[in-house]
């Protein structure tokens, strides 16, 4: 009895499912985004971020940016957001598969995704699906020179922030009076760091720097032993040492710089790795004097305090960076042109988003704006040098707090 | 531009020999586990690394919490493996030394995937190290630089190495199982009970490992992965050296220090394990019973 009970009820769900599929193809057909309009209620924001994986310190670190922001949209009196968080578990496929998915639970908008292979990923289901995708971080060029219309990205390009690296660094040459003649350039072996050590050719021919790049050293990411690197540096009689790299092999190159009692007169950070609250803590005194060249923020702009202060009172100890600043940034223009369309109407949030002009911002620059790629390319990067167990931003001069110092203290001579 | 096409002063060239002498000595006293449990039992362990890493985070664990220096807790650490592995060969093991080696190679793989699995779950995947108060520290003599750390860490690995040697050497057990890896049957009909002895190799095999992990955290970072990266890096020393033979295995462990040192500063750091395979490949077109291994006839 039980079993015809069950088997029917099989066969009508099926039929149930089958009827439901074909009215669900038949709404879908007529009207494409299947969005619910609210206006007055909040904006559905899909926020993706690498939340675990091999990204996931990152991609959490990215989530404080959301997490503070909510008060912050509010002060300025801008509609709320509606966030629906999911995890891109460091996966490009995984990434796809989730926006597909927010889409289909009703993101009206999408923010993510820090890696520019998940976001590419995430790009093309926000074209294909119509809807708004307001990149946080993700430096390929590549992603705003397809010609998408519904895709906006409020962070540098990879060869914008070289460009801007090379600048501020003749800057703080400049500033000092000190240049080094000579570098060894030190980078992991990833596809993050080939592409830099690639950019980083093309690049440096044009800007007639002070120095010469005596050599090239790649090495693996997870490697656990750097001496023969660093050793191999040394060798090499550079002045300062330029490097591209993650967080475990900073501190693992400064480490073998202490042992093999060899202080450059600078370190040249072209990524993260240096900058990063955890290389800062482990190091304490030896973590002084690197200068990373990176998408920051302004330190002297209003919101730059109200976003620090925030962070402070959420999440005391943690130092406001990149992840934070980015992050909030995406959010921050999705309230403001879903304030200026009115509507949860994708192509309404696009169009209003096409036209942004935010200068009460975070980031260096003189605001946020897209072109017609959808690429803020007024964007600035900026020097930041550890000092003190803190980071202060050295260059562009206009939104700097503090003067540089180089050349850097030796690290024998550091008490 | 490789820098082999550079005048490179001859210290800098000294210095890198030293260096991947005092961690080629680390190698192999790991090796050296490995060896001895294949000499003996003729199980290759294939969670040889794994089991390290057990010891490496135990070194972290007692460093985190109390304060104690791995160099302190290399006894007790050491102990602690060698408990394990002899429970691991009594109890799990001892069944499947008369079966075929590849059921030996599945129980053995399965038991490392436990291990890095379960260390995944208690300590997450992040990079985690031990920073001791010398760890930044390294000895000048002249113009040779030497790592603080790593002379430590080799000089204890020297005298572990010595006291097995003296072990096996020196005393009835020793000389007992030596008698086990030469003659099975021999052993059996002379009344030696060879499971406790088994039981007893594969002991001072994981404490040998179990030592080495606890001395390698002072020089590297730990990470559940980094287990099945030095079961295989034990594999190439000991194959190289000779299997079952301990001087071979800290011969190995030597020469692929060594030449891992020097691919890195004559060729690209990040190629050097290619040569540490070269020489495998060398050894097993050349010597294939090893540098020191006795040939099968």
């Amino acid at each position: 009895m039980t079993d015809k009970l069950s088997a029917r009820s099989a066969r009508m769900s099926r039929r149930a499912v089958a009827g439901g599929l074909g009215a669900a193809a038949l709404v879908a057909g007529v009207s494409p985004f299947n969005i619910v309009h609210a206006q007055g209620g909040a904006l559905k924001v899909g926020v993706l971020l690498p939340r675990s994986g091999a990204q996931a310190g990152i991609g959490q670190d990215c989530h404080r940016g959301v997490e503070i922001a909510a008060g912050i949209l509010k002060d300025l009196g801008l509609p709320s957001l509606q966030i629906m968080s999911a995890d891109t578990e460091t996966n490009v496929d995984v990434a796809r598969a989730r926006a597909e998915k927010l889409i289909s639970e009703g993101a009206q908008l999408l923010v993510g995704a820090f890696d520019s292979g998940q976001t590419t990923a995430i790009a093309q289901v926000a074209e294909q699906k119509g809807v708004p995708l307001v990149i946080n971080i993700a430096a390929a060029p590549q992603i705003t020179e397809q010609g998408y219309k519904f895709v906006f990205r409020n962070f540098p390009t990879a060869p914008m922030i070289l460009a801007d690296a090379f600048a501020n660094q003749k800057e703080l040459f400049a500033a000092t009076g000190v240049a080094p003649k000579s570098v060894i350039y030190l980078h992991v072996n990833d596809t993050f760091g080939m592409a830099m050590k690639g950019g980083i050719g093309a690049v440096l021919p044009k800007f007639n720097m002070p120095y010469k790049m005596l050599d090239t050293i790649a090495y693996d990411p997870t490697a656990r032993d750097l001496s023969i690197e660093i050793s191999k540096a040394k060798a090499s009689g550079a002045e300062a040492l330029m490097v591209t790299s993650r967080l475990n092999d900073a501190i693992l190159l400064t480490r073998e710089l202490v042992k093999q009692r060899w202080s450059p007169m600078a370190i040249l950070s072209m990524g993260p790795g240096w900058y990063e609250d955890q290389y800062l803590k482990t190091l304490g005194k030896l973590s002084d004097g690197p200068m990373s060249f990176v998408p920051w923020y302004d330190p002297n702009k209003k919101m730059s305090k109200q976003l620090e202060a925030a962070l402070a009172k959420m999440h005391p100890g943690i130092n406001l960076n990149t992840n934070h600043v980015y992050t909030f940034e995406a959010l921050l223009v999705a309230a403001d042109a879903y304030k200026r369309a009115g509507s949860t109407d994708p192509k309404a949030l696009a169009e209003a988003i096409r036209k942004t002009n935010i200068t009460d911002n975070v980031s260096p620059g003189p605001g946020i704006q897209f072109n017609e790629k959808g690429q803020n390319d007024k964007l600035k990067n900026s020097a930041i040098q550890n000092r003190g167990g803190k980071l202060v931003t050295v260059a562009p001069k206009e939104a700097a707090n503090a003067k540089p110092e180089l050349p850097m203290t030796a690290y024998d001579k550091r008490g | 531009m490789a820098l082999w096409t550079q005048a490179v002063p001859a210290e800098i060239y000294l210095n890198v020999v030293v260096s991947g002498v005092l961690t080629g000595l680390v190698y192999g006293l790991m090796a050296l586990g490995l060896s001895v449990i294949f000499g003996v039992v003729r199980v290759v362990n294939f969670a040889h690394g794994e089991m390290m890493t057990i010891a490496m985070y135990l070194a972290l664990v007692m460093f985190t919490l109390f304060g104690l220096d791995p160099l302190i807790m290399l006894i007790p650490i050491t102990a602690v493996l060698f408990a394990l592995g002899y429970v691991m060969q009594a109890g799990l093991i001892n069944p499947f030394v008369t079966r075929p080696e590849h059921t030996q190679f599945l129980l053995l793989l399965g038991i490392a995937i436990i291990i890095v699995n379960g260390l995944l779950i208690m300590f997450g995947p992040d990079a985690q190290s031990v920073r001791t108060a010398y760890a930044f520290d390294s000895f000048q003599f002249g113009r040779l630089i030497v790592d603080a750390t790593k002379l430590y860490a080799a000089a204890t690995a020297v005298l572990a190495a010595a006291a097995l040697f003296a072990f096996f050497r020196f005393t009835d057990t020793g000389t007992a199982i030596r008698a086990c890896a030469d003659n099975h049957t021999g052993a059996l009909t002379v009344g030696l009970d060879v499971n406790r002895l088994y039981a007893l190799t594969f002991g001072l095999g994981s404490a040998c490992v179990g030592a080495a992990g606890t001395l390698l955290v002072l020089i590297i970072d730990i990470t559940p992965q980094v287990g099945p990266v030095y079961t295989l890096l034990a594999f190439i020393i000991v194959i190289t050296g000779g299997m079952g033979s301990m001087p071979g295995a800290l011969l190995g462990g030597l020469l692929i220090g060594v030449t891992e040192a020097l691919a890195g500063l004559i060729f690209t750091p990040s190629a050097k394990s290619m040569f540490a395979f070269a020489i495998l490949v060398l050894v097993l077109l050349f010597r294939p019973q090893g540098i020191l291994g006795k040939a099968i006839s």
